[in-house]
């Protein structure tokens, strides 16, 4: 049964993703109002902001482009990059480890925490490591991780799931963030305006920052000709991490590289007005290796595959990895808007995540298995694609990888003689001629005659097609058809011009 | 240690079977210097336009803003610092000795530990280089600016930034950070906050949550 239910919880009950494919978890999301409200309100609130800090740069669409091209570049010579990267951050005095899956990576981070035989780490907002769920790996091995982003303190002393790339706890108001802050943190009282409960979230951190010896980082971008690493962040919580402690471990997915340190000039422009809507956000901070005197005398850089490369391979489909996760896709999506993150069942929701997630759970044939239905959830209205700051063709992807389930569905027997399979060879038998399509018409007239509802509408529709009409009314076929019109028409017309260009 | 290298072969492999061809490091550079860049890489300010957009920038971000002159300076650093009600401030090292006046309390402070820097109130730093369009003060570790932690733990920021030193685009700024690519680098723009709790910037959360900004013109 979908844990969906669970997701209003209060009270320390701990959130799991909810079972089953997304149109049930969808399902289940959607009875949650107080969700929905929170969710329509902050992306129409960070949306209508991005429009107007958009709209204000002249060349925006020209930098869309770079940034595309860069990105598209990077991941045609990957292992170039990755290599310069390598070589430049070890000169600089960094060490780089190469983690192939998930456990490989944990496996790492444990190791080295464990080397200075630590039992607590300070953590920055990683998606990465949500998606590896190295927390859960830490804690396996006697390892406290403390999460210092704001949203994500949220996510962790509520026991919950991210929902959002980078407010994953979008789903939630200040009031409920102030429930979560008074039971955690033991507190008496606390106001409910946002500036107290920041001002809450930095007295508790305070003494963690100043005191813990390991911090845990994603990474934004990973810098070739410098062996830089550059981290965009708003509350100073990075830089805490990235600052004070002395060993710092850096987890990125191997597609975050970029060539040299000017292309920053790009991305610096697109993502933080695609992400927050600020024309910058508050820090951004680059560091290279290790430098004495200033942060930690030790540094890593865990390089995570995890399904990546196998997405490099499939020629349609490689463009999402050119993704520098801002979010604005989720924010944009007709369809996030409405379910929230946590129906995507994955730490990348919305449109990214219908295309990235199964594709990371591809086997290694590059068939889809977790996460085929999400591909589905999705209009195909285009918003992703139109407010993508690297020009991802979210819908192209989207379509691609619709047909790789049909074709691994018709694959088997069970798929070949599947309602779906029959009925779409049904139609493509239909559509061939007009012919064809005049008498499947006729048919369908007489057909529809028992399920026309009292509205005029198809309200149910029985059996093998009742998944249609679970979520929508269908219009009933007319009595005439346009072709039939056309026809008759011309023929009252006796052919006559007039008539005929008036149509 | 730990040793990852069976990984790397199995990962570069996995990537590098992409170019079966080889493709040598120069046509890569070819390829990367074809990369389309049509955006605005100069400004079209002159230099008061530049200080007015960078001081209207930082002043939608919350940050406090005034214009001095060299001569006025030293005063308005002291005028800053008792404003703030702030008793002892943290300098790096390299703090032109002409800033400082005996009406306020400075350390050199580079060398003190985090839980030492967290008595202070306030820091006073210069700056590489800001960006007017986007209202940012970048840091490096040099002269005047010194280690990260610094513009970090103290909860007031003081910075003094010069007219020569502000650049109207990004990619500007970049121009001017190229040669020092790998010193530590922080860019700040305003106060920190968050986005986190609806979408809403809020002012104030673990960097400094007040930053004012002396620009000499």
């Amino acid at each position: 049964m979908p844990a969906a239910t669970e997701l209003v919880a209060i009270g320390g009950s701990t959130v799991e993703w909810p079972q089953g494919d997304f149109p049930a978890a969808a399902h289940e999301a959607m009875k949650d109002s107080q969700m929905r409200k929170n969710v329509r309100h902050a992306t129409s609130v960070v949306s209508a902001k991005r429009a107007k800090v958009v709209a204000e740069m002249p060349d925006w669409q020209q930098l869309r482009e770079t940034g595309s091209a860069i990105r598209q570049h990077v991941l045609e010579h990957l292992d170039e990059y990755l290599l310069q990267f390598e070589a430049a951050c070890t000169a600089a005095g960094g060490y780089v480890h190469w983690a192939a899956n998930a456990a490989e990576a944990n496996r790492i981070a444990v190791e080295i925490v464990k080397s200075h035989e630590a039992d607590e780490v300070i953590k920055i907002k990683s998606m990465t490591t949500e998606e590896i769920d190295l927390n859960h790996a830490f804690k396996a091995a006697g390892i406290d991780p403390v999460e210092t982003d704001l949203a994500e303190l949220i996510i962790q002393l509520g026991r919950d799931k991210p929902s959002h790339i980078i407010a994953p706890a979008l789903h939630k108001n200040r009031h409920e963030v102030r429930e979560i802050f008074i039971r955690e943190m033991k507190l008496s009282d606390l106001g409910d305006t946002p500036e107290d409960l920041t001002a809450a979230a930095r007295r508790y951190l305070r003494e963690k920052f100043l005191r813990v010896k390991i911090a845990v980082s994603g990474a934004n971008f990973l810098v070739a000709d410098t062996g830089s690493v550059c981290i965009v962040e708003s509350e100073g919580n990075g830089r805490m991490c990235l600052t004070l402690p002395e060993v710092l471990i850096s987890i990125a997915g191997i597609e975050k590289v970029i060539p040299h340190f000017r292309d920053l000039e790009v991305f610096l422009q697109t993502l933080p007005r695609s992400a927050t809507a600020e024309r910058m956000n508050p820090y951004n901070s680059l560091w290279t290796g290790v430098h004495p005197g200033d942060g930690p005398r030790e540094f890593h850089v865990i390089l995570l595959d995890n399904g990546r490369s196998a997405i490099l391979h499939d020629a349609e489909a490689k463009q999402t990895l050119k993704c520098i996760r801002c979010a604005a896709c989720q924010n944009a999506c007709p369809v996030y808007r409405q379910t929230g993150g946590h129906a995507y069942a994955s730490v990348y929701a919305g449109p990214i995540g219908a295309i990235l997630t199964p594709q990371l759970h591809q086997d290694k044939d590059g068939k889809l298995d977790d996460g085929d239905s999400l591909p589905y959830a999705s209009s195909l209205c285009g918003a992703c694609y139109e407010v993508c700051p690297v020009k991802i063709n979210i819908p192209e992807v989207l379509i691609h990888l619709r047909s790789k389930v049909v074709e691994r569905d018709q694959a088997t027997l069970a798929g070949k003689f599947s309602a779906w399979n029959v009925g779409m060879q049904a139609a493509a038998v239909a559509f061939v001629s007009g012919d064809r399509l005049e008498l499947a018409q006729r048919l369908g007239r007489l057909g529809q005659l028992p399920f026309v509802a009292k509205s005029g509408f198809i309200e149910h529709l029985p059996l093998m097609l009742s998944g249609w009409t679970q979520s929508r009314d269908l219009a009933p076929l007319p009595k005439q058809s346009f072709r039939d019109w056309w026809s008759e028409r011309t023929n009252d017309s006796n052919g006559g011009g007039r008539n005929g260009r008036e149509a | 240690m730990i040793d990852s290298t069976a990984a790397r072969q199995t990962m570069l492999s996995k990537v590098r079977g992409l170019n079966l061809d080889g493709v040598d490091s120069e046509s890569i550079s070819l390829e990367y210097a074809a990369v389309p860049r049509s955006y605005q890489r100069s400004g079209l300010l002159n230099a008061e336009q530049r200080v007015d957009l960078l001081e209207e920038r930082l002043v939608e971000y919350d940050a406090h803003v005034h214009r001095v002159t060299p001569s006025t300076l030293p005063r308005a650093i002291a005028e800053a610092v008792n404003r703030r009600g702030a008793q002892r401030i943290a300098i790096p090292d390299g703090i032109p000795a002409n800033w400082i006046t005996p009406a306020i309390s400075v350390v050199e402070a580079e060398s003190l530990s985090n839980v030492e820097l967290d008595t202070f109130d306030g820091l006073l730093s210069g700056c590489t280089v800001a960006i007017a369009l986007t209202g940012t003060i970048v840091l490096q570790h040099a002269p005047a600016q010194g280690p990260r932690k610094l513009s970090l733990i103290p909860d007031y920021h003081l910075c003094v930034v010069s007219a020569g030193q502000v650049v109207e685009t990004v990619p500007e700024a970049f121009d001017r950070l190229a040669a020092t690519a790998t010193l530590p680098t922080t860019f700040i723009s305003g106060p920190s906050a968050t986005a986190d709790i609806e979408m809403t910037r809020i002012k104030g959360v673990h960097g400094p949550r007040f930053l004012e900004v002396l620009i000499v013109c």
